[in-house]
């Protein structure tokens, strides 16, 4: 790890994020997250999941982006992949506005040829692709992108409980630096499955998370696109 | 996503000049000028960007990305109140933070804009209205061109003292509401010496959009703009 995982790693990585909750309005709206205790059930459970999936597809992204000579194929599969893995309509879109941003920023930040072997998707890659694409683009490993990834799906709702909840920061941030540990095994196993198969991937999900995303998505007040 | 620039390493890319515009020029069929409209909570920017769509929706090809706090509210405002087409019309979701959508993480706001001139073709003018927030709030000038910041009257004669980037850098500060005035005891001579000693050179527009449906004075600044950018298509104001 070093400063350019860090630049990528920041929340002020100017990728979009800011605008996303990763569902946890929906769980504060539906009365189960009150507070800090609450917070880490859904963190834990998001890294368990969410984190999972997130990091080992950044990680095997940006293993055949950077290391393979004809990458395009087994890019747009892992992307599809993705979509197999992700049963929400609302989550889906959400990933991929994420993704988009991300290339965009991604792209502005380290503009590597390498990106060009890997056709545009009109939609945007889903943020996992779209992180490893990222990663390969500005040289990082795939340690790296499933750090950020798996980093990513903690410090986002984090972040978002914050302002939603007005939590106290100290105790968010000493929350996150309990849930280090987790973070760091989820991103070590994103790299031992990197060189599986995209349909060998993990496919861990959360049903009440899909079911929540697709009730937000038609909430008339929002504060979060998802 | 937008194709990749191609990128000369042995061009120096540097600016020293910091009050020069590094952009090139943009040719004919280029990207639409971008006009950023800010300013508190309440002070009249859906009512500016409405009055702008009624003055030069026939004139100009126009669309509207709105950034709201809540979900599409103004959006929803302008689509009711039929002064655009709603396929012109985009709104931005902003995660509690209208200021970081314009300013720090401008990317929703570059999709919404990449996405109407996809779906619309080539435009003219792109206005991008931010969500209500405070005197503090200015755009990226990574996403607009110039920016519009709306204060009003009856949020106090003080305002424009008080400076702030917004009334104090805006390409043009809007007052709004000077119709009421007399109802809240604000002066209006105040708020014009304040914002002169503020802004210098800068412009600054008197209003009262409840009474001027088109907000002439600022279609008029923004048909200027544009006509600069467009000769010999649009008649300058």
């Amino acid at each position: 790890m070093d400063t350019t995982a860090l630049l990528l790693a920041d929340g002020r990585f100017p990728s979009g994020g800011h605008a996303h909750s990763a569902g946890l309005e929906a769980a504060v709206a539906a009365g189960q997250v009150n507070g800090l205790p609450e917070l880490e059930t859904f963190l834990r459970g998001r890294l368990a999941t969410a984190g999972r999936v997130a990091a080992a597809f950044a990680a095997a992204t940006r293993r055949v982006a950077a290391d393979e000579p004809e990458p395009a194929a087994t890019v747009t599969l892992l992307d599809e992949e993705l979509d197999a893995r992700t049963a929400s309509p609302a989550l889906r879109r959400a990933s991929r506005r994420q993704g988009r941003a991300l290339l965009r920023a991604g792209r502005a930040t380290w503009p590597a040829p390498l990106l060009n072997r890997v056709p545009a998707h009109p939609d945007g890659y889903h943020h996992p692709v779209a992180l490893g694409l990222t990663a390969a683009a500005a040289g990082l490993s795939p340690a790296d992108a499933a750090l950020i990834g798996a980093y990513g799906v903690l410090t986002g709702p984090a972040s978002a409980a914050v302002r939603l909840l007005g939590l106290d920061p100290y105790g968010t941030q000493a929350l996150l630096a309990r849930l280090a540990g987790a973070c760091d095994a989820v991103a070590r196993a994103a790299v031992a499955d990197a060189a599986l198969p995209p349909a060998d991937l993990p496919a861990h999900t959360a049903p009440l998370a899909d079911i929540h995303a697709e009730n937000h998505a038609t909430w008339e007040v929002r504060l979060f696109a998802s | 996503m937008r194709p990749e620039t191609p990128h000369d390493e042995t061009v120096p890319h540097s600016h020293p000049d910091p009050s020069v515009d590094p952009h090139a020029p943009l040719a004919d069929g280029g990207r639409a000028l971008r006009v950023g409209i800010g300013g508190p909570v309440g002070s009249g920017k859906t009512a500016l960007v409405a009055a702008l769509c009624r003055a030069l929706g026939d004139e100009l090809r126009l669309a509207v990305v709105t950034n709201d706090i809540y979900t599409t509210e103004d959006a929803d405002f302008l689509k009711r109140n039929g002064v655009l087409a709603p396929e012109r019309i985009r709104a931005v979701e902003t995660g509690c933070c209208p200021h970081t959508a314009i300013r720090d993480d401008i990317s929703a706001n570059l999709d919404a804009i990449e996405d109407l001139e996809d779906a619309l073709g080539p435009l003219d003018l792109m206005l991008v209205e931010s969500g209500g927030d405070n005197l503090t709030a200015t755009f990226s000038k990574g996403l607009i061109d110039y920016q519009i910041f709306v204060v009003d009257v009856a949020g106090g004669d003080k305002v424009p003292r008080k400076g702030g980037p917004g009334v104090t850098t805006a390409d043009l500060l809007v007052i709004n509401k000077t119709d009421l005035a007399p109802m809240v005891g604000a002066d209006l001579s105040v708020m014009d010496r304040d914002a002169r000693a503020r802004r210098g050179t800068l412009p600054t527009i008197f209003l009262s959009i409840a009474e001027d449906r088109q907000a002439q004075p600022v279609a008029d600044w923004i048909r200027h703009l544009v006509g600069h950018r467009r000769p010999g298509q649009v008649t300058v104001g």
